[in-house]
């Protein structure tokens, strides 16, 4: 995965372009635009978010004050939401990663019967887009009462299908045949030999994997709004969307303020992650966009 | 995500171990059959019965593909995602290829800021990235409210009927034109440099490099983008969705047709017509992602 990034020799720099800086420019303000609008607002009340304009701070600041309101808001829904959205990612996207490296170490380190037919299958999934099946699953779930369990989240959560194709072609390469053939030789067992040896070599990919399912399982909105009808187990975008139509409800309590910081606090934990782990990113990219 | 371009990586002579290959991958198949071929299958089991006010639930055979073929409420929500899929797709492809050419020219400062701050919409969920666009959509406290206030104006609510689709095609072009721009990017790094050395000694100008080298080098990146564009056209939800809580009267049940599905199985109860509906969407998406993916590629052989 690592190939795609450093096959270039430098070559003298040619001149900055007017043009293309402005026209990046412009690209950035428009991608951070909604981002600090977010910022901005969430340091307002109410009242003020109707009364002041949109993209500057008003008089008072009052993003503490928010956070503690959104924190203790129906008993501190907010708490429970994310821990139920740290529960999905942990055991969903930890597991999905799991699942997708041992699966793509078997298909990358052995032969096996069926193993053409298994890895046509698999790629056939990857063109099944995944809303497409939330209803067939609901349905089904639903027969099986797992429905409103965390259970409908994170089972169908723990399938990743690019992500043991991303591990797989990973794994050819990472891991010399000589080295598990020498481990075999010293009398070691499979599992033992995959624990030991193989895990460490497949870090890398294993840690790209987990951030794409990560950032997938955090931000899942339709799958949890078909599951779950009770509040007690949703993450924090269904309930985020929740508190939003309250709002909009005759009748219902408008907690604007408390949307837009909520949405604030649910953003901050996933673009840290971005921003800290952006390397894996870009060889988890490279390695889909490439042709092998 | 990567779909049908992916070939089997390269075989060495691996190891023959019989059936411990198989041992490893076990888990992953066991709830890949659990959570993916199972509701397939289920769904296509649930389309050809039908649930009657009297008597319970009865074979019908293709009864509901026939019923859904002619109802106009899922080519309404079909035309519509086709119409935004066509506007849409090309625009957002379009500004991520600029983009990605624009970043891998090195003609400019600070290119990690620029390549950072494009992609980092894809972090933020589509809830999140709906509610902020459309508090800013609003009239009320959003940015047009401000700006009609300003100005003494009234603005087309962008919120109306007549412009809500192209106010979602915006989010959905904000959320995925920087993980676009990244595809290509990466797909850009890997042109060995001699190619450009060559032209540069044969006087190409850059603006010819890029026609001659760099755009046929992406043409597969731009395929599979494609691809994956047009099948997230076809699920369009999220968006329609969270934005039909704040106006009710510009986006109806059948928006999109997974709009349709959902509301036929949620508030309806028709569970047997929504798997039908579901399975026929899943049809067509496959189908011109396949075409795409053909051509694509027929074209990248010539």
């Amino acid at each position: 995965m690592s190939a795609a990034s450093s096959t270039r020799s430098p070559r003298r720099r040619p001149r900055n372009s007017v043009l293309l800086t402005v026209f990046m420019t412009l690209f950035v303000v428009y991608t951070l635009l909604p981002l600090f609008w977010l910022v901005v607002n969430s340091t307002k009340t109410q009242p003020e978010l109707f009364a002041s304009f949109g993209l500057w701070f008003s008089d008072g600041f009052h993003l503490f004050d928010n956070i503690g309101r959104v924190l203790t808001y129906q008993d501190g829904i907010f708490l429970r939401w994310l821990g139920n959205t740290l529960l999905y990612v942990v055991v969903g996207a930890g597991g999905a990663t799991l699942l997708a490296t041992l699966g793509g170490y078997g298909l990358a380190k052995f032969r096996f019967p069926g193993k053409r037919a298994i890895f046509a299958i698999i790629l056939g999934a990857t063109a099944v887009p995944g809303t497409a099946l939330a209803v067939p699953t609901f349905l089904m779930f639903s027969q099986l009462g797992l429905t409103n369990t965390p259970w409908a989240i994170i089972l169908p959560s723990l399938i990743s299908p690019f992500g043991l194709y991303l591990v797989w072609t990973f794994a050819v390469d990472a891991i010399p045949d000589e080295l598990l053939e020498a481990a075999r030789i010293d009398g070691a067992g499979e599992i033992r030999i995959f624990f030991s040896v193989a895990a460490r070599l497949l870090a890398p990919g294993f840690a790209t994997v987990l951030l794409l399912t990560t950032v997938a399982t955090w931000n899942n909105y339709f799958l949890p709004l078909i599951m779950l009808s009770r509040p007690e187990w949703y993450p924090l975008t269904v309930g985020l969307n929740q508190w939003n139509a309250q709002s909009t409800t005759v009748g219902g309590e408008a907690v604007y303020d408390l949307v837009i910081t909520g949405s604030l606090l649910a953003i901050v934990p996933i673009v840290a992650a971005f921003l800290f782990l952006q390397r894996y990113w870009q060889s988890g990219l490279a390695a889909g966009a490439v042709k092998q | 995500m990567t779909t049908m371009s992916m070939r089997a990586p390269r075989r060495r002579a691996a190891p023959s171990r019989g059936w411990t290959g198989l041992a490893f991958l076990a888990p992953f198949l066991l709830v890949f059959l659990f959570v993916l071929v199972a509701p397939v299958v289920y769904s296509l089991g649930l389309s050809l019965f039908r649930e009657r006010l009297i008597g319970g639930t009865s074979f019908v055979g293709l009864a509901n593909y026939v019923q859904a073929l002619q109802d106009p409420k899922l080519w309404d929500g079909f035309l519509r995602v086709l119409l935004f899929l066509v506007v849409q797709v090309p625009i957002m492809l379009g500004l991520a290829l600029i983009a990605a050419l624009a970043l891998d020219s090195a003609r400019l400062r600070f290119p990690a800021f620029y390549r950072i701050s494009i992609f980092l919409p894809y972090a933020v969920p589509a809830v999140v990235a709906t509610l902020m666009w459309g508090f800013m959509y609003g009239t009320r406290f959003g940015l047009v409210g401000n700006i009609d206030r300003a100005f003494g104006i009234t603005l087309p609510d962008p919120l109306g009927g007549g412009l809500v689709l192209v106010s979602i095609g915006n989010i959905v072009t904000w959320s995925f034109v920087g993980y676009n721009m990244l595809i290509f990017y990466s797909a850009l790094r890997v042109i060995p440099t001699d190619l450009y050395e060559a032209a540069e000694l044969d006087g190409a100008s850059p603006f010819r490099i890029v026609r001659a080298i760099k755009i046929p080098a992406l043409r597969q990146s731009i395929v599979i983008a494609t691809v994956f564009s047009i099948i997230g056209s076809f699920q369009l939800f999220n968006e329609p969705n969270i934005l039909s809580s704040i106006v009710p009267n510009s986006i109806s049940t059948y928006f999109t047709p997974n709009m349709y599905a959902y509301n036929l199985s949620f508030a309806g109860q028709q569970y047997n017509y929504a798997a039908t509906v579901a399975i026929i969407m899943g049809v067509i998406t496959a189908a011109i992602a396949y075409v795409v993916q053909l051509r694509g590629s027929r074209a990248e052989n010539r």
